[in-house]
Parts: C-alpha cells; sequence; structure tokens
C-alpha cells in the first residue's frame, strides 16, 4: 500500500478541474516524474502558490464540491502521485478522477459538507497534520495541540483497489 | 425491476460483481489516442504484459497533435503507431486518413446500439447518441481495458431529459446542450447517465446527437444516451445491412429491445422547452456559466475556431458557412477552421464550403483536435479570446491566459464577422 498522511494543504474552491491540476500542455510527457514540477500549476485561488513550499510539503489535499472535473487524464492522480500527495479529500468527485484515483492505489475520499467545512476552519489554527489509519477508516487530523478524528468510508471495490495498490495488478490476476 | 437502457446495456454486459455495486463489464470497443495510450502501453511493456485481448475491438488514431509538432508529440505518435502495428490493429488512422477520434470512430461504423465502448478521453460519452454505453476513462481504466477487454463502473443512476418542440431560428443542437448543462450544473450529472428523450432529439441528425451527448462529461455525465432509432438505422446502415439480412424492420426491431421500460427509474427528470432556447455561449470558465448571446453585444473576440469533435462535422460547417457567405472576418479577428476527419474535409472542399470559409479569411487546418485543447496550433496569447465551438472554457484550455466562449457554429461565425460576440440571427 502507499504511504497516506502527513502535512494537509486546503484548495478553497469547488470545481478544480483536472486543466487546473495539470495543464494539457504537460501531455506529451509519457514518463509520470516528468509532471512533478506542474502540478496545480493553473490553479488560480487567493493565497495558493503552486510553486509555495506548502504544497511541496504537503501530503493530503482537502477540497470542495466536484474535485477533478474536466479532462479524464489519469496525468491528474499522477501528477500528486510524483509530489508524494496520495489522498485528496473532497465534498465530491468527479467519476473519472475518483477512480483514476483508486486505480492507482490512491485515495479519494469523500466527506459531507459539515465535516469538509469543520475541517477548513482546522486550517485557520494552524498548519495541519494528519494520520491515516486505513484498516479502522479513521483520520486524525491535528492542529496547535488539538487532535480531531474523522471516519471515512470506502466502497469494498475502492479499499480492494487500494490494497492491491492498482487496477492492472487487480484486473490481470482476477480476469 | 423496470430497466432504463444504461441497465439493460449493463445487465448484457455484465462480467462480474466483485462486490456489491461495482459492475465489471466485458467490452465491445476500446478507443485509443496518442495522448493518453503511450503511458499504459509503456506500462504493459514494463509489466511484460504487452497483449491486446481483441485487436479488432480496438480502434486508434494519432488526432490530438498531428502532424507532430515537436519531439515529444513525435514520440507520443511513434509509440502508438508502433504498437498498433505490432498487435494488428487494423483499424488505426495515422497522418493523411486520422481525424478527430469521437468523430472518425462513429463515421466508420465502429459504434452500435447496446455497446459497451471506453476511451481514454473524456468526451467518450458523444458515442452515447448511438444508444451505447460509451465513457470517458483514465489510463489506467484503458490499459485493462486492453489488456483484458474488461473496466469496473458503479452502477450508474439515470437522469432523464426530456426535450420536446421546434428549435428556433439560429438554434442549434450546441445551444440545447449548453442551456441543459446550465440547468444541471457541471457537477449535476455526476455517476449519472443523461438519458436524452423528447421530440426535439427524435427530429435531430446523428450529427446533432453527437453534439449533444459530447458534452454530457461537462455536467459531470458518465455517458449521453440518446434512444436508437430509425435516424440511428440509416446512419449505420451501410456497416451494417449484412448482420441483418437488408431487413431494416428486423434491424430496428432489434434496436427497440434497449429502449427504456415505460415505468424505468430516475434521479430525477428535467424538461426543457425547445422552443424557448435561445442562441448561447459561455461565460467564465465553467460550461455552466451559460447566458444569451444577445446580452453579450460588444464583447470583443481575437479568435474564431470552429472544429472539434462537439462542432467539427459537416452540417457545422454548413451552418457557419450559411453565415459566412458573402462575408468577411472582421479585422481584428482570426478564424481557424479543422473540418473533423477527412471525409468531411473532402465534403466540404467538393460542395464549395471551404471555399466559403477561405473567402471569409479562414485558415483551414487538417481534420485534428487543433486549437480545442490548445497543445498544437491556434493557441491563444494571454488575454486573448476566443469565440469557439469546442466544448470547454476552463481557464488556460486554449492556451495559458486565454479566454473561451463556447457556442455553435452559426454563433462562432457570426461573431467573426462582426468582430465580438453576437447572436448569429442578426446574419440570418
Ligand atoms: S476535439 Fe477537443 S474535446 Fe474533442 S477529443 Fe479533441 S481535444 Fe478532446
Amino acid at each position: 500500500m502507499k504511504n497516506f498522511g502527513g502535512e494537509v494543504i486546503f484548495l478553497d474552491r469547488a470545481d478544480i478541474n483536472t486543466d487546473e491540476i495539470i495543464p494539457a500542455r504537460y501531455l506529451t510527457e509519457v514518463k509520470k516524474e516528468a509532471l512533478k514540477p506542474y502540478l496545480l500549476e493553473d490553479l488560480e485561488i487567493p493565497g495558493f502558490d503552486p510553486k509555495g513550499k506548502k504544497l511541496e510539503r504537503a501530503k493530503i489535499v482537502v477540497s470542495r464540491k466536484n474535485f477533478g472535473c474536466g479532462s479524464s487524464r489519469e496525468h491528474a492522480p499522477w501528477a500528486f502521485e510524483v509530489n508524494d500527495i496520495n489522498i485528496v479529500i473532497a465534498e465530491s468527485f468527479a467519476r473519472i478522477f475518483r477512480q483514476n484515483m483508486f486505480n492507482c492505489g490512491m485515495m479519494a475520499i469523500e466527506m459531507p459538507k459539515t465535516d469538509i467545512d469543520a475541517l477548513f476552519a482546522l486550517a485557520q489554527k494552524g498548519d495541519v497534520l494528519a494520520d491515516v489509519d486505513f484498516a479502522a477508516k479513521k483520520i486524525v487530523f491535528k492542529v496547535a495541540g488539538e487532535e480531531v478524528e474523522f471516519d471515512f468510508e470506502l466502497t469494498e471495490f475502492d479499499a480492494a483497489l487500494v490494497e492491491a495498490e492498482g487496477w492492472v495488478g487487480y484486473a490481470d490476476s482476477k480476469y | 425491476m423496470p430497466q432504463n437502457i444504461a441497465d439493460k446495456i449493463f445487465a448484457a454486459h455484465l462480467k462480474d460483481q466483485p462486490f456489491a455495486g461495482t459492475n465489471v463489464l466485458s467490452l465491445d470497443v476500446v478507443m485509443c489516442h496518442e495522448i493518453t495510450t503511450p503511458v499504459a502501453i509503456a506500462d504493459l511493456e514494463y509489466r511484460g504484459m504487452d497483449r491486446v485481448f481483441d485487436p479488432t475491438k480496438i480502434k486508434a488514431v494519432i488526432d490530438h497533435v498531428t502532424p507532430s509538432k515537436d519531439t515529444k508529440t513525435a514520440i507520443q505518435s511513434k509509440i502508438l503507431r508502433e504498437w498498433a502495428h505490432r498487435h494488428n490493429i487494423k483499424d488505426f488512422f495515422d497522418i493523411g486518413s486520422n481525424g478527430v477520434c469521437h468523430a472518425i470512430f462513429p463515421e466508420k461504423g465502429f459504434i452500435r446500439p447496446g455497446y459497451t465502448v471506453i476511451m481514454g478521453d473524456s468526451h467518450t460519452c458523444t458515442h452515447g447518441a448511438f444508444g451505447a454505453f460509451a465513457a470517458g476513462v483514465g489510463t489506467t481504466d484503458l490499459e485493462v481495458g486492453i489488456l483484458k477487454g474488461v473496466c469496473a463502473f458503479r452502477k450508474p443512476a439515470s437522469i432523464k431529459v426530456e426535450i420536446d418542440g421546434e428549435l428556433g431560428e439560429g438554434v442549434f443542437a450546441k445551444d440545447v446542450i449548453l442551456t441543459v448543462i446550465k440547468e444541471l450544473t457541471v457537477s449535476g450529472a455526476t455517476d449519472n447517465v443523461i438519458e436524452f428523450v423528447g421530440s426535439t432529439v427524435a427530429a435531430m441528425t446523428m450529427e446533432e446527437r453527437m453534439t449533444l451527448s459530447n458534452m454530457a462529461i461537462e455536467a459531470g455525465g458518465t455517458c449521453g444516451i440518446c434512444l436508437p432509432d430509425k435516424v440511428t438505422l440509416d446512419y449505420l446502415w451501410e456497416f451494417i445491412a449484412e448482420d441483418y439480412n437488408n431487413d431494416k424492420d428486423k434491424a430496428l426491431a432489434d434496436f427497440m429491445k434497449w429502449h427504456s421500460d415505460p415505468d424505468a427509474e430516475y434521479t430525477k427528470v428535467v424538461k426543457i422547452d425547445a422552443t424557448k432556447i435561445e442562441p448561447v455561449c459561455t461565460v467564465g470558465y465553467k460550461p455552466d456559466e451559460v447566458v444569451a448571446l444577445k446580452e453579450q453585444a460588444g464583447a470583443k473576440i481575437d479568435q474564431v475556431y470552429i472544429g472539434s469533435c462537439t462542432n467539427g462535422r459537416l452540417s457545422d460547417l454548413h451552418a457557419a458557412a450559411k453565415i459566412l457567405i458573402g462575408n468577411k472576418l472582421a479585422a481584428n479577428v482570426r478564424g481557424i477552421v479543422s473540418p473533423a476527419t477527412p471525409k468531411i474535409f473532402d465534403e466540404a472542399m467538393n460542395d464549395g464550403t471551404m471555399e466559403i470559409f477561405r473567402k471569409a479569411g479562414f485558415c483551414v487546418t487538417n481534420p485534428t483536435c487543433g486549437a480545442c485543447l490548445g497543445m498544437s496550433n491556434g493557441v491563444l496569447a494571454p488575454g486573448e479570446i476566443c469565440a469557439s465551438t469546442t466544448n470547454r472554457n476552463f481557464n488556460g484550455r486554449m492556451g495559458q491566459g486565454g479566454m473561451v466562449h463556447l457556442m455553435s457554429p452559426a454563433s462562432a461565425a457570426a461573431s467573426g464577422v462582426k468582430g465580438e460576440l453576437c447572436d448569429p440571427r442578426e446574419y440570418m
């Protein structure tokens, strides 16, 4: 299984699309590693710097509704993966992006709006760290001496893909 | 239980349900292009699994950047080309015979009612116009599709969009779908199939239905399905007549079996009065930000792009040419037209359409995705604005800092002539 957990970066906008995650001009790369410097390059939200230290340190992304909408490019999860970000938590995801994440053995975790709002409130208090317990389906967020625990759900299939580190291995053994 | 068309296609292709709610479907067609497939090919090679499940069910095309613009894109094309040859994939379309994937594959008759289709491209939903379940997927799903001929889906719910009434002058399928997306919003159809029904859809040609289905993904939809009927049959007839012993009634009866049961369930039903739809365009960076073109008068543009898998077909070129005839692009505007396939290119040459574009001052390119995704030609400079017949207006889509207004070919042509966003009825 991949490594989950670490510092959290908050992207406070709905409908962040895959062109913003990794612009089409980089789709000429045939190696995932080559995408590393370009993650979120076209995302313009106040206070966010695609070249900043915050993104460099991040291991988890928290965002709003309909994350990953638009193009089917798996370059979007790969751009996260090569930057050591293996979890995106959002209120909802576009279908293809969500499937691509699990297909790579990464997690796209949906949480209700109230939880997402609570997470964004935590971000106001300082740098947020998270410990992920995959087996128990729990995440503990830590900020300024405070700890808050959230449960999350995965479908059985998505959990199996995370454990198998992706769909290719799973499908090849089964079909 | 009563079933809708997506349910029926799922039931007919169900190979496995490894877990409740996870449906592994067998695939009828796996389509590939040179942007998302090479990584899948490289991974299969790396894993020592460089195989394909059935070369006759795999279709491949070089369309996004063609002819190649630089070394990297030349390598992408080379990887796809060599793979297609190595695996004896006969339906492979390279320079000279290539066109935009979602235009050329249906034109070749590859998509049939009831089929399951995937491609590493979000606008694969286009093929739902034939009464197929066609879904865009990522590279890993594509890779497994190539290797095993299967793909896993959660069972999609369906949204019924009922469109009734005649379209007014200057109003096209593109205006209809933009109006639908405005109504549904960019995430309104996530994890749903959109089923397009009603008298307006029934009266549409296959080209118009493809425009409709093409943009289902812009509302988050997994696929946009139109029910297969006489129009579908006539379009496909040259490819399927033999299968049905030249018996059209038999074929139609076969198509009808996919139709949704009358009491099938839907997440919701959206009713659209087609007579009220106006020529529209998008503003901003999301395809659900849709406004009437007549309210946008005065907004200057720099470029017009007519083409793409949404609106690069012959009837689209005709609709634009009708406006352009005897007119010229405004001095401040560059025009680019990309017929979506070689067949469309030839037809537009032979019937005089291309001449109209040329006389109006357009640059005519080869069939390719071109300006649509800002990867090869027609890229905008920062601050520039394009009236475009494509399907995505995301920030930077056609070039960093550029703005794209989506609209119908007639509207794009009218805007080009006027030099600003323009209701096409001004030129009708
Ligand atoms: S024309 Fe545009 S939207 Fe269609 S397949 Fe090509 S790049 Fe994608």
